[in-house]
């Protein structure tokens, strides 16, 4: 009871600035709210999941400065200034999908599709740091993201295949074909 | 959603101080990777944190000739991918890169995972290994006086842990057996060899945190190899008896991957 009336009377909000998926924006938050949580229902960015909200499953991973991290175990107003990429901006436009996400459904990385924003994200990573990470290094990768449909197979041979065809894209912007080739 | 009232995030180490004198229970946030979770499951309910992330002199890692310092809010990602750890330390690098999962590396700290000293951490047993000092913002002082039993700490209320530096060893291994779910040590266990002397650390198993077994270290100073583990018995702590492991499993988790530690530092 008495925290409750404490609460009320020092309910403090404070202003941060992020920029979530490029947009720069101002907001008040409660210091104990988690980012997750200001995420899907103060942005309506609501992508990205809630699993466990423990920091176990992973659904809730997305990018703080291009780093994954699970936005269950981050407070919002420890993200103050910090750049936020979601689920909601992976794919180039509305028609098309990512490598990464294309991948996934040719590959059959999902079936309920519940942890599949977390998945995608922390692919999204370590196609970043790691573009040519081994079978090992992607199983890893993985360590901190929980699936309970797929057994991970698909999942894994999809990001393999994602990793292939971004680095094959790499090579196609740098090489453009020769002239007369079409 | 936390119980959070209030939120400091200071630039320097003695805002955060004051910080941490003008309120009753009010904590430190480094990472926030271990207190985020306890703060959910209410196994610590803080009105107030201070955010100790952004203060510019608890970052960096610098290498010397004999030892390495890290900022207290260095994260485990970048002790695994440091080039100038990796020249000195390596089984450092190792050990923060087997820490929990890549999300957690990424914010988690080597102050934050030390100032919370879980008896299941992985930096405590190398903070025991390699002869660590702990720096606070008011003194200096070694690893054994600092750890003080389960998620204990000599630290007082309003003392900050500023940094921490490792002597660089000879050589040294960290081999961890893994739950595989929380990615935690059932039992871990670092070795090193400073100059004659040999340590042994391990995490995971003793009922009041991670330990030294006095007994290995004999054995390894006079030779260090695994044949002269042979007769040396796990002293140094009483062992921890769960769900997950006895206490006489967790002996022999220690015997069996103190051998592979010292192969693997031999081999390295």
């Amino acid at each position: 009871m008495i925290r409750v009336a404490e609460r009320s009377e020092s309910d403090e909000r404070v202003q941060i600035a992020l920029t979530v998926n490029g947009r720069r924006q101002r907001i008040f938050v409660e210091a104990g709210v988690t980012l997750v949580r200001l995420l899907r229902e103060d942005l309506g960015l609501t992508g990205t999941h809630v699993g466990c909200d423990t920091a176990q499953c992973g659904a809730c991973t997305i990018l703080l400065g291009g780093r994954a991290v699970k936005s269950c175990n981050v407070l919002a107003v420890q993200a103050d200034g910090g750049e936020i990429t979601t689920i909601e901006a992976v794919a180039p436009t509305d028609d098309a999908l990512h490598p990464i996400q294309e991948a996934f459904r040719a590959r059959h990385a999902l079936q309920c599709g519940f942890c599949t924003p977390g998945m995608v994200m922390i692919a999204l990573e370590l196609a970043g740091r790691r573009p040519d990470a081994t079978e090992q290094e992607i199983r890893e990768a993985l360590a901190g993201n929980l699936c309970r449909c797929t057994g991970y197979e698909g999942i894994v041979f999809g990001i393999r295949a994602a990793l292939l065809e971004l680095n094959a894209q790499r090579v196609r912007s740098r090489d453009p074909a020769p002239p007369g080739v079409s | 959603m936390t119980d959070v009232l209030r939120y400091h995030r200071p630039d320097s180490v003695s805002e955060a101080l004051a910080a941490l004198r003008s309120h009753e229970n009010v904590k430190v946030i480094a990472g926030g990777q271990s207190l985020l979770p306890a703060m959910r499951l209410r196994l610590a309910t803080p009105a107030v944190l201070v955010d100790v992330a952004r203060i510019a002199g608890l970052h960096g890692i610098s290498v010397g000739e004999n030892s390495v310092v890290l900022g207290a809010m260095t994260r485990h990602t970048e002790v695994a991918e440091s080039a100038a750890i990796l020249q000195a330390i390596p089984a450092l690098c190792a050990l923060a890169a087997g820490i929990a999962d890549r999300q957690i590396r990424n914010l988690g700290t080597v102050g934050g995972s030390l100032a919370n000293n879980d008896p299941a951490a992985c930096y405590p047993a190398a903070a025991l290994a390699l002869c660590a000092v702990i720096h606070t913002d008011r003194r200096t002082l070694t690893i054994d006086k600092f750890l003080n039993g389960l998620f204990g700490t000599s630290l007082e209320a309003d003392e900050l842990l500023t940094a921490v530096s490792f002597q660089i060893p000879a050589r040294a291994a960290y081999v961890k057996f893994m739950h595989p779910a929380s990615r935690f040590a059932l039992v871990g266990v670092f070795v090193s060899q400073l100059g004659r002397e040999a340590r042994v650390a391990v995490t995971g198993a003793g009922v009041q945190g991670a330990f030294r077994v006095s007994s290995m270290e004999r054995a390894l100073s006079d030779s260090f190899s695994v044949d002269a583990l042979a007769d040396a018995e796990v002293d140094g702590a009483e062992l921890m008896t769960d769900m997950h492991a006895s206490a006489a499993y967790r002996a022999q988790l220690i015997r069996v991957l103190t051998r592979r530690a010292v192969q693997r530092a031999i081999d390295s």
